[in-house]
C-alpha cells in the first residue's frame, strides 16, 4: 500500500490507511520507522512497511508486524484502574474514570506534599526508550514542581553518560556513526561517503535498533562495502561477518580502548592537522596511553595484542583508502564501572583520528533540540529549596551540571528510609517495570516501595511493577492511537523528525504527552497557560523548521539538509557563532577540567569491575565464573512482549549463554535449567551451550517475568524467578557515579530440575 | 512469465520478518509457515566463524501472486530488514545472483 505524497490517510470513513513513522508504545526507540496501518469499522486489522519512508524503506520488524496481536491482546489494559493501598499484591482492581483518577491524584498528591512539606515528596521514574522519556522529567519538574526524577538504573548506566561525556569533551550531542541521515537523498546524496571502517562497539544493533538508529543501516553500509571491527565478549552475528573481532573480557573495555589509543599515537597514525588545531590535552593523553602498552592491554582484555594492533591501524587510516571510519557505540560502554573512562577513550579515538563531524566518521549536532532540551528546562519550575533537597544532592555538582535527574543508587537508601525521615511518599512510574528491569537489587526495591503511601503506574499491561506496588493504574496509549512527533535520539541527535499519526482510539487509553499536559492543567496551570491543546504544543515544540504539526503529519518525516560536515571549521557548532567547539577552551578536551575538579581525573584509565578476580579475589574463589547480562532478542523490549503468543513461540525462556566447556564442568546441557547465584542474588534461566562466549563466563537475558502464571503476591507473575538484575548489589558503581556493572559481575551455576523445581 | 525468489542469505541477519510478515498475510497459523529462517552454525569452520540464518520457502509460498498483481512487493520482500529478498523474473537470476557476487545466495522457484 502507498499513499500519495503530501497525504497522511485514504479511504473511505470505516476502511482507511494511515501512514505513520513509529516510536511507541510499546518500547522502542523511536528511529520512525515508516508504517502504514490499515483500519476497517474502527479496529486495526493490518500493518505494513512503508516505502516512501527514507531510513527504512519498507522494512519493519516483527515487533512493529506484531502491533495488531499486541494491541488486541485480552490483557491489555484499557480503563484507569484503581486498587486500594492495603491491597497491594491483590488483584482486586477497579474501574473508574479518567476524572476519578486525576482527582485520586490531586488529592494524594497534596497530602504527601503537607507531610514532607516539599513537592520532591513525589518520585518519578522513568522507563528506558518510550516516548516516555521526552515527558516524564516534564511530569516531574512541570506537573509536580518535584526534583526528584530519576531512570533508575544503577550508575545511570544507559546512554545519558554518553550524552553527558561528548557533551563536554565536543560540546555536542551525540555521535552518531554517519548513515546519510541528514540528507533526504540519504546514501545518494554526493556529500555523503561510506565509512570504510565501522567498529561496533558493546552493541548488537541490529536486534536492538538502539536510541535513535535503525538498525540495518549498518548492512545497508555493509552492501555498499563498509567493512565492520566487532569488540564484544561474544561473537555476534556482525561479529561474523567482521574483519576482527576483539572479543574482550567484560569491564575492560577502557584497557581496550587506551590500547589502541597507544598504537595509534606510538605508530604515529593519528590526524596531526586535527589534533593540532582543535584538540586539548594530547599531551597528557599520550602519557596517560603510555602506561597501555599492547601487551599489558593484551592481559587485562584477552584480547591479542596483533589483533589490538590490526583493528587500531585499520581505524585510524582506513587502509590508507582516504575515506574515514565510524564507531558505533553501545550501551555495554555504561554497565560497567569504567564507564566514564571508556567512553572518554573512545570519543578520543574519533577526535584524533580525525574522524569527527566527518562523511563516513561520527557526525554531531546540537547538545539538545526540540522536546529534548524543552523537557529538561522544565526545571524552572521547581523552588531552589526543592532542588537542593532532592535525593542524593551530596552527589552534585555533577548531576545538576550534567543530567537534571537524580543519580539513581541514592534513590534505594532514601526509599528505606523509616517513614518520619524519609521525603519521597508517593512513586509515579511511567511506563517503568522496575522490578524486573532497570534498578539493581529490585528484591530491596519492592519492599522499600510497599512503604510509599500512594504509588500511580502507566503502563498498557498489568506488569509485576503495577500488581505489587500501585495504587492507580494510567493505561497507555499504543503508536496507533496516538498523535507524536518522532524525535531521533530524544533531540539529543536529531537529523530528522517523523509525525506518528493517530489511527484510532481504542478503549481510554491515552500517550504520555495527553496525561503529562492533563495532569499540568490541574497541578500547575501555569506552567500550560499558552497551549489549548496537545496539538498546539507540538505545533510550538516544532516551531524552528516552519512546520505545524499538522504540515508534519503530511510531510511524514522531515530531514534537516541544511546539516553540514565539519560544523568546527564553519562556526555552527557554538551558539556565539565563532568557529570551534562548544567548550570552555573551545577544542575537543581530551583532558577534561571538568573532571578532574568532579573526580580528580581528567583522563580515562583502566579499573577492574568490582566484582572481578583483580578488584575482589575472595568473591572470585567463591562465584569464579564471570555474568554478563542484557543481551537484546528480536522478540522483546527489555520486559514488553512477554505475554504475545508470537513472540513467545521464537523466544519462550530467559537463555543463559555457556561455552561447552564450562558447561560440562558444571554438568549442564542444552536445554536444562540452571540457577545463577551469588551472595546478593538468584535467578534461572534456561541454558544454550554455544562457543559464541568464552569459558569461564555466562551471558543471562534480561527483563522476564511470566505473565501466564500467578500475578498476586507473593508471586506478582513470577518477577524473582529469572530476576538477572537481582545479582547485582546498588550502588557499585564507577568514577562520578556513572557506570555500573551489569556487564561484569560475578557467580556460581548450578543444574535445577525445573524454573520451581530444585 | 515465470518468475523466482532469490534469497542473499549471506546477508541474511535472523529477524524472522518474512515469517512473521508471511504468515500474516496468508492467515497461517503459528504451526504453519510459508517461509521459515533456518540457522546453520555459529561454528568454526576452517579456522573462521561460519554463522548462516538461510530464510527456506515453503510449498505454501506463492511468491505473494495477489500482492504482485496489485503492484505490490511480496511480504517477505517488503519487510525483510536486511532487503536480501527480491523476486525476479526466471531469465534475470542468473545474472543478478553473479551481480551480488556474495558466494551464498539461493533461489526458489515455485511450481
Amino acid at each position: 500500500m502507498q499513499i500519495p505524497e503530501g497525504e497522511y490517510r485514504v479511504g473511505t470513513d470505516d476502511d482507511y490507511y494511515v501512514r505513520t513513522n513509529v516510536w511507541s508504545a510499546p518500547g522502542c526507540h523511536g528511529a520512525a520507522c515508516g508504517a502504514i496501518l490499515h483500519v476497517k469499522d474502527g479496529k486495526l486489522v493490518d500493518i505494513e512497511g512503508d516505502e516512501s519512508n527514507p531510513i527504512t524503506n519498507g522494512r519493519l520488524c516483527i515487533k512493529c508486524l506484531g502491533i495488531p496481536e499486541y494491541q488486541y491482546h485480552p490483557d491489555r489494559i484499557l480503563y484507569p484502574m484503581k486498587r486500594d493501598p492495603k491491597d497491594r499484591g491483590k488483584n482486586t482492581w477497579e474501574r473508574i474514570t479518567w476524572d476519578e483518577a486525576y482527582d485520586l491524584i490531586e488529592e494524594n498528591y497534596y497530602k504527601v506534599r503537607e507531610k514532607s512539606g516539599t513537592n520532591n515528596a513525589v518520585l518519578t521514574l522513568g522507563g528506558t526508550g518510550r516516548e516516555a522519556t521526552m515527558f516524564y522529567p516534564v511530569i516531574s519538574f512541570a506537573d509536580f514542581r518535584s526534583a526528584n526524577v530519576a531512570a533508575p538504573i544503577s550508575g545511570d548506566s544507559c546512554y545519558g553518560p554518553r550524552c553527558m561525556i561528548a557533551s563536554y569533551m565536543f560540546g555536542t550531542g551525540y555521535p552518531e556513526v554517519d548513515s546519510g541521515m541528514f540528507f533526504n537523498k540519504k546514501y545518494d546524496d554526493p556529500r555523503f561517503e561510506r565509512s570504510e571502517y565501522m567498529i561496533i562497539w558493546g552493541s548488537n544493533p541490529l536486534v536492538s535498533n538502539p536510541a535513535g538508529y535503525f538498525g540495518h543501516q549498518i548492512i545497508d553500509m555493509m552492501k555498499m562495502g563498509t567493512k565492520i571491527i566487532v569488540v564484544d565478549p561474544q561473537i555476534t552475528w556482525l561479529g561474523s561477518r567482521a574483519e576482527y573481532v576483539l572479543q574482550l573480557r567484560p569491564g575492560t573495555d577502557a584497557a581496550l580502548a587506551l590500547g589502541m589509543l597507544n598504537v595509534i599515537i606510538n605508530e604515529d597514525l593519528y590526524d596531526h592537522d586535527f589534533v593540532e588545531k582543535w584538540c586539548y590535552g594530547f599531551d597528557e593523553l599520550s602519557e596517560r596511553v603510555s602506561e597501555y602498552p599492547v601487551e599489558r592491554v593484551e592481559e587485562i582484555t584477552q584480547v591479542p595484542a596483533e589483533l589490538i594492533r590490526k583493528a587500531a591501524r585499520a581505524y585510524a587510516t582506513a587502509d590508507g583508502t582516504g575515506r574515514n571510519c565510524s564507531i558505533f557505540m553501545g550501551v555495554a560502554m555504561e554497565m560497567q564501572v569504567d564507564c566514564v573512562s571508556d567512553i572518554q577513550a573512545v570519543l578520543s579515538l574519533i577526535a584524533i583520528c580525525g574522524n569527527l563531524d566527518v562523511p563516513g566518521g561520527n557526525v554531531v549536532g546540537p547538545r539538545a533540540s526540540f522536546t529534548g532540551a524543552w523537557r529538561y528546562e522544565q526545571i524552572k519550575w521547581v523552588s531552589e529549596e526543592d532542588k537542593k533537597g532532592r535525593i542524593g544532592e551530596e552527589r552534585e555538582p555533577i548531576e545538576r551540571n550534567a543530567l537534571s535527574n537524580v543519580q539513581s543508587d541514592a534513590i534505594l537508601p532514601e526509599l528505606e528510609l523509616p517513614d518520619d525521615e524519609r521525603t519521597v511518599r508517593m512513586i509515579w512510574f511511567n511506563s517503568c517495570n522496575a522490578l524486573v528491569c532497570m534498578p539493581a537489587e529490585p528484591q530491596r526495591w519492592i519492599e522499600a516501595c510497599k512503604k510509599m503511601d500512594f504509588n500511580v503506574v502507566q503502563d498498557l499491561f498489568l506488569t509485576p511493577t503495577a500488581m505489587a506496588l500501585c495504587d492507580l493504574f494510567l493505561p497507555v496509549a499504543t503508536f496507533p492511537e496516538h498523535d507524536g512527533i518522532v524525535q531521533i535520539h530524544y533531540g539529543r541527535h536529531t537529523p530528522y523528525l517523523g509525525a506518528e499519526v493517530k489511527a484510532l482510539d481504542y478503549g481510554e487509553t491515552k500517550s504520555d504527552l495527553q496525561v503529562t499536559f492533563e495532569l499540568g492543567k490541574r497541578l500547575n496551570p501555569e506552567a500550560w497557560a499558552q497551549f489549548e491543546t496537545i496539538e498546539d504544543f507540538m505545533d510550538d515544540q516544532i516551531a524552528p523548521t516552519g512546520l505545524t504539526f499538522d504540515e508534519l503529519r503530511h510531510e511524514g518525516i522531515l530531514s534537516f539538509d541544511g546539516w553540514n560536515y565539519k560544523k568546527y571549521e564553519t562556526g555552527e557548532m557554538r551558539a556565539d557563532g565563532q568557529v570551534g567547539f562548544d567548550t570552555i577552551t573551545g577544542m575537543v578536551e581530551l583532558y577534561s577540567m571538568h573532571f578532574e575538579q568532579w573526580c580528580g581525573e581528567p583522563l580515562p584509565k583502566h579499573e577492574p569491575s568490582p566484582f572481578s578476580e583483580e578488584a575482589n579475589p575472595e568473591m572470585a574463589a567463591k562465584y569464579p565464573i564471570i555474568l554478563t547480562t542484557g543481551g537484546r532478542k528480536w522478540t522483546q523490549f527489555h520486559s514488553e512482549w512477554h505475554q504475545v503468543e508470537s513472540m513467545r513461540q521464537i523466544d519462550p525462556w530467559p537463555v543463559l549463554t555457556i561455552n561447552p566447556e564450562t558447561a560440562a564442568e558444571y554438568g549442564l546441557s542444552e536445554k536444562d535449567w540452571a540457577e545463577v547465584y551469588n551472595d546478593t542474588g538468584k535467578a534461572r534461566l534456561k541454558v544454550h551451550v554455544s562457543t559464541v562466549i568464552k569459558p569461564g563466563m555466562v551471558h543471562a537475558t534480561h527483563g522476564w517475568w511470566f505473565p501466564e502464571q500467578d500475578g498476586e503476591a507473593p508471586n506478582y507473575f513470577g518477577a524473582f524467578k529469572s530476576n538477572i538484575n537481582t545479582l547485582l548489589p546498588n550502588d557499585s558503581i564507577g568514577r562520578m557515579y556513572k557506570g555500573a556493572p551489569y556487564k561484569s559481575n560475578l557467580c556460581n551455576i548450578r543444574r535445577v530440575r525445573s524454573l520451581d523445581e530444585d | 512469465m515465470r518468475y523466482g525468489m532469490l534469497i542473499d542469505y549471506g546477508l541474511c541477519t535472523g529477524c524472522k520478518s518474512c515469517e512473521v510478515s508471511c504468515r500474516k498475510e496468508k492467515g497461517l497459523t503459528l504451526e504453519e509457515w510459508g517461509i521459515l529462517v533456518e540457522q546453520i552454525g555459529p561454528k568454526r569452520l576452517a579456522g573462521e566463524w561460519e554463522w548462516d540464518f538461510v530464510p527456506v520457502p515453503s510449498r505454501l509460498c506463492d511468491l505473494c501472486e495477489e500482492r504482485r498483481a496489485e503492484g505490490k512487493k511480496a511480504a517477505c520482500e517488503l519487510h525483510c530488514l536486511a532487503q536480501v529478498i527480491e523476486i525476479l523474473p526466471l531469465e534475470d537470476l542468473g545474472r543478478r545472483m553473479a551481480e551480488l557476487d556474495h558466494g551464498k545466495v539461493s533461489c526458489f522457484l515455485p511450481r
